[in-house]
């Protein structure tokens, strides 16, 4: 049966997010050829619409207002909700970011269906579609199907490979007039406070710090080493509580589960509560200057040594390989 | 102030999992507070202590999730409640809703304090989907809130960044860590808590019926992931090391 699919386009800092084209690929593999169907909200962004063309989606909608400059649940419900009724579709795919996350609960209680959330990967059997999802922070694993109603699910950035960007596909690019309602929910001050500016969801690469970093201005060499790599800087939950870093850092169990293609554990001992937030990433570095440390059981390469060694040296030797390049 | 948290028990983040024929083995496993929701316990707390009223917890689970609860009003709240879930086939989000808004529908409520995520099913759907329910506005990962004249100024972590925003009562909040620190319970706290009342509902006391709270999806598998191998730990002078693992990493993994 064919499936029609509303794909939800989340623009931030005036681009968008890579894991909504992730997600047009995961709606493009289940709906049988039915329709995808991008969802743009924002105050101005029908430019955009094309961008998601090129990766796969037929037709996008687009719903403008200046109350949806900044998201706020109340806004994006009323605009998305619209979207819903018009559309009809049987299923609804967001990234699980903080804003798919936020606002895929209240749309799927408005619409009375089940949701799945944080889905890292999806497969069709039969007529079947099974969706996986980490349990447990990443130590476990389910697969859930839905019972009744529409397949509305979340997925986890950089999980599904996007479909290559096609300029050449075209679509039709529809506004939709939504009359949003006076907003309770205001929003004042928006400070940005991650260092490198890579957001650690996302992030290809991650550079994370634990408690042998021994201080908060020993970070800087962490963060010169995410420079050079165009990475994310993390940290784990000891060096959180010892205050080297804010909390908004903190890879674990509490915390942010991360799946990046690298992931380099610094002066990390590798506890359960940590690994459970990072042992899915694709390749993990570590080092340690405790032979014994945890970590290492799970590190793909190891280096023994004072990180305040290592890391420098790394630094400089990332800089000299990837200058060649 | 009519404060209510809503709380989960969880396994311990220190447990290793065991899965036998698809389900979670949990003979033996420490059980906790879902850790952000003991961060809305705390808060829910100080919200009292500032501005008077009544810490009400709830829970949905089984008869264990009491120790939860004692351990929550031993903390310092109020009074407990304890909403059973045994007979819902298939439970899952939508079931949770269905039964936290019967429970909430007759009550006066300033706000609801809840966990941004349990650390066990990961959904983080429960708050938001009960705020759409009860109609009211909600706002999740909150890392402060200060509330006057009926009016909360919030600010959350989205991502990294801190985004302030402004709500009117009643609201419902979920917490994300740096919150605040959360207390032990004191030893009195503790002898307090066995005599603080807990109230226990069902279906029937919810005026709900089983099709009212089945689940809406269905978990048809768990399993762990594939065991990782221990790598390889480099050796020889530090400088080619380092040199070592930035060609492996370029060579073999192929990750830069």
């Amino acid at each position: 049966m064919e499936k029609k699919m509303l794909v939800f386009g989340e623009i931030k800092d005036g681009a968008f997010r890579n894991v909504s084209f992730e997600t047009i690929a995961a709606a493009k593999e289940i709906s049988n050829g039915g329709e995808i169907v991008g969802v743009l909200l924002g105050e101005d962004v029908k430019s955009f619409g094309k961008i998601m063309i090129a990766y796969g989606a037929d037709r996008v909608v687009v719903v403008e207002d200046e109350k949806l400059a900044h998201y706020t649940p109340e806004g994006y419900a009323q605009a998305f909700h619209h979207v819903i009724e018009q559309e009809e579709p049987d299923g609804i795919f967001l990234g699980h970011t903080s804003i798919g996350r936020d606002i895929s609960p209240k749309l799927a209680s408005r619409i009375q269906s089940g949701l799945v959330s944080d889905v890292t990967s999806i497969e069709v059997v039969g007529e079947e579609v099974v969706f996986s999802r980490p349990i447990y922070s990443g130590k476990a694993f389910e697969k859930v199907v839905v019972k009744d109603g529409i397949l509305f699910a979340t997925f986890r950035p950089n999980n599904i490979n996007a479909l290559e960007k096609d300029d050449s596909r075209n679509g039709e690019i529809e506004s939709v007039d939504v009359e949003i309602l006076d907003l309770q929910t205001i929003v004042k001050e928006v400070v940005k406070n991650t260092s490198t500016g890579v957001d650690l969801s996302e992030a290809a690469v991650i550079v994370a710090g634990g408690r042998g970093m021994k201080g908060k201005e020993n970070f800087t060499i962490l963060e010169e080493l995410a420079g050079v790599l165009g990475a994310a800087v993390g940290a784990s939950r000891g060096a959180c509580d010892a205050e080297y870093c804010d909390y908004a850092l903190q890879i674990g169990q509490t915390g942010k589960v991360v799946t990046p293609d690298l992931y380099i554990a610094v002066g990390i001992s590798g506890a359960i509560q940590h690994v459970a937030g990072m042992s899915n990433s694709k390749v993990i570095v570590a080092i340690n200057k405790d032979p014994e440390a945890e970590i290492f059981q799970l590190a793909d390469y190891g280096i023994v040594g004072d990180l305040f060694d290592v890391v420098p040296k790394l630094t400089e030797e990332f800089k000299k390989v990837l200058v060649q390049k | 102030m009519n404060i209510f948290v809503i709380l989960k028990r969880t396994f311990d983040t220190e447990e290793k999992i065991q899965i036998e024929n698809s389900e979670i083995v949990d003979d033996g496993a420490e059980f906790i507070i879902n850790p952000y929701d003991e961060y809305a316990i705390e808060e829910a707390i100080q919200l009292r202590e500032e501005h008077g009223g009544e810490v009400t917890l709830i829970t949905v689970g089984d008869e264990e999730s009491e120790k939860q609860l004692r351990t929550g009003l031993a903390m310092g709240a109020d009074k407990a409640v304890l909403i059973e879930n045994e007979e819902i086939e298939d439970g899952d989000p939508f079931s949770t809703e269905a039964l936290l808004g019967a429970y909430f529908q007759e009550k006066e409520i300033d706000i609801i304090l809840g966990g941004n995520v349990a650390v066990d099913g990961g959904s983080g759907q429960v708050g938001p989907r009960l705020a759409e329910k009860l109609g009211i506005n909600h706002v999740s990962s909150i890392v402060k809130i200060e509330i006057e004249n009926g009016k909360a100024t919030i600010e959350r972590d989205v991502e990294g960044d801190q985004v302030t925003v402004e709500v009117s009562l009643p609201i419902l909040v979920t917490a994300q860590q740096g919150l605040n620190e959360p207390r032990y319970p004191s030893l009195p706290g503790i002898m307090k808590a066995k005599k603080k009342p807990l109230e226990e509902l069902d279906l029937d006391d919810l005026d709900l019926e089983e099709e009212d709270v089945e689940g809406k999806t269905k978990t048809v598998d768990r399993y762990l992931p594939p065991e990782k191998k221990a790598g390889k730990i480099l050796e020889g002078d530090l400088d080619d090391q380092v040199k070592e693992l930035v060609s492996l990493l370029k060579s073999e993994a192929k990750v830069i």
